[in-house]
């Protein structure tokens, strides 16, 4: 017994070492873009404990491009298609989980069909639509095809299904209407779902990248990840402190909002894959 | 939701008594026109952005310029190299990639399970890169393959192995394409073990102490299979997201060199957007809607099975 424990504390200590070797190589590619971009040229590779720390980076990637109006095209983007996708969403999902009328499953699995064929596989026929619309080169264009959500259907059709009848009924009697009834009892009941929905569909739109691409040109309209491609390819080869300075401006944000919603971050990851 | 039912339990009956139609009551829609109004709005736009640009797509890719029924289109898509090659590119990214970021998570999984010290901090390394857009991370190991300077070279260079153009050489591109991917990706199968994990009853280890197995001898015969919906779970979605995300190409290779690390969604972009041929296109989204739908098909097919022999 006593062989057994000691070499159980051999065999902890061991897969310590392991968990955190790993983890350094995991941090260690984000760890050093932080380096690159809080430093100068010349220290970008040089990893030495005198190296003079800078903001001037990124000061100077502002100035290079248009940053400032990326950032309000990705905050308008992704606040517009959540916004959208939980209104259309709600009343969706609310037919699909109490009304009664022909065709329900029917309709669900044409509901469904867009979980499997996402509209990133259909960028050319979309943007055909979109130029038809006359909506190419706007931000309308990036978040349209994303604000009837399959998945935020389907997440809150599970969660309005949970509410207990009861509940309808009591509303019922009062003489609310449906919309009443939806706004007043499942609205607020469903707020869980809401906030883990409202989190996946952020960080999936703030990290967008192939639609916005294809039916964006030029500043007013094009997302962080965009700008940040184009900025890519023009200064390529360059300078890698300006580079890393870029890319850490656009994953700030979210990782700031990561580090302080960590566990609801995981969760509603963990549900957004459940499905 | 308390204001609502309050009154209602207080005086029922005078609620059900007076039963006299209120202006409300009277001019209610019957429930299936109110549902149609509640579905129409995101209808309307899932069947212009989903069904509609599909059905055009299977429409264009039987038909020629002149509107003429014709299999041309699916001639030309059999005798297209670069389309095999991509399909081809495609299935050795979805190997290269997917085994092991099981592996990978699985294994930080059980690690972050367990009572390490700083356990809560490994979780959120491990976790990070999920989180980050694509366009970054490649941006970022863009520079780590850059040949002479990035951090590639010298680990290899100080561990006396051969150098080479990661990116830039036909050999090497899919697997550096691979690592990074698995970086990116490990961490968020890994919250799907960890929850599995945390369901598992902790008598079944104890069970397994005291009969005298190793950890080892538990984890294989007990943990694993346990785990198997899981697996099966994420390996679904890896392989279907290995259809779909292909953000990096844009930054690192431009699907170069030579075709070696273009995908199947990069193809049609590439075909739809830098070549402006509308109609082929057309046939290759048809081909990718295919592969995404069998794969959706065979996951719905597995996780009934597994449903009955439960």
């Amino acid at each position: 017994m006593k062989r057994h424990r000691a070499s159980q504390a051999v065999w902890t200590g061991v897969e310590t070492a392991g968990a955190w070797l790993l983890g350094v190589l995991w941090l260690a590619p984000l760890v050093y873009a932080f380096w690159a971009a809080l430093h100068p040229e010349q220290y970008a590779t040089d990893f030495s404990l005198t190296a003079p720390w800078t903001l001037e980076n990124f000061g100077t990637v502002l100035d290079a491009a248009p940053f400032g109006r990326y950032f309000l095209n990705t905050i308008l983007l992704v606040t517009g298609i959540l916004v959208a996708q939980l209104v259309l969403g709600t009343l969706a999902a609310y037919a699909f989980a109490r009304l009664r009328f022909r065709g329900r499953e029917l309709v669900f699995a044409l509901v469904l069909v867009q979980l499997m064929i996402v509209p990133e596989v259909l960028i050319s026929e979309n943007y055909t639509t979109m130029s038809k619309l006359g909506l190419v080169d706007t931000i309308t264009a990036i978040g349209l095809p994303y604000v009837a959500s399959a998945f935020c259907i389907f997440l809150l059709r599970q969660t309005f299904k949970s509410v207990p009848r009861e509940f309808d009924e009591a509303a019922e009697i009062e003489g609310c209407s449906h919309l009443q009834t939806l706004l007043r009892v499942y609205v607020p009941l469903a707020m869980p779902t809401y906030v883990a929905f409202g989190l996946v569909s952020v960080s999936h739109h703030w990290n967008n990248f192939l639609w916005p691409l294809v039916v964006t040109n030029s500043v007013e309209s094009r997302p962080l990840t965009v700008g940040l491609a184009i900025f890519n390819s023009t200064e390529s080869g360059i300078e890698w402190t300006l580079l890393s300075a870029a890319t850490v401006l656009i994953i700030a944000p979210l990782l700031v909002a990561f580090l302080i919603f960590q566990r609801q971050f995981v969760q509603s990851f963990m549900r957004a894959g459940i499905r | 939701m308390s204001k609502l039912l309050a009154p209602a339990t207080r005086e029922p009956e005078t609620k059900a008594v007076t039963s006299a139609p209120t202006w409300r009551n009277r001019f209610r829609l019957p429930e299936p026109v109110v549902a149609w109004l509640m579905l129409l709005p995101g209808l309307i736009v899932l069947l212009l952005f989903t069904h509609y640009p599909v059905i055009r797509a299977v429409y264009h890719s039987f038909t020629d310029a002149g509107g003429e029924v014709t299999l041309e289109n699916y001639h030309l898509l059999a005798d297209d190299d670069v389309f095999w090659q991509v399909v081809r590119n495609n299935l050795v990214f979805a190997l290269g990639t997917v085994p092991p970021s099981i592996a990978i998570a699985l294994l930080m999984a059980v690690w972050v399970n367990r009572k390490l010290r700083g356990r809560g901090f490994l979780r959120l390394a491990y976790f990070t890169p999920a989180i980050l857009p694509m366009v970054a991370v490649a941006s970022i190991w863009l520079f780590f393959y850059t040949p002479g300077y990035g951090p590639v070279t010298t680990i290899f260079e100080a561990l006396g192995l051969p150098v080479r153009n990661w990116l830039g050489d036909p050999d090497t591109v899919m697997p550096a394409l691979i690592v990074m991917t698995i970086w990116k990706e490990a961490g968020f199968f890994m919250i799907f073990y960890l929850a599995g994990l945390q369901n598992m009853s902790v008598e079944l280890e104890e069970a397994s102490i005291l009969e005298g197995a190793s950890r080892w001898y538990h984890f294989r015969r007990v943990t694993f299979p346990l785990l198997m919906p899981t697996t099966l779970f994420v390996l679904v979605v890896a392989l279907t997201n290995s259809f779909k995300q292909v953000d990096h190409l844009f930054i690192m290779t431009d699907g170069g060199p030579n075709n070696a690390s273009s995908l199947l969604l990069y193809y049609i972009y590439q075909v739809a957007f830098q070549f402006y041929d509308l109609p082929y296109a057309a046939v290759l989204t048809v081909a990718l809607v295919v592969i995404l739908v069998g794969m959706a098909l065979a996951q719905f097919r597995l996780f009934e099975k597994r449903i009955h022999y439960r």
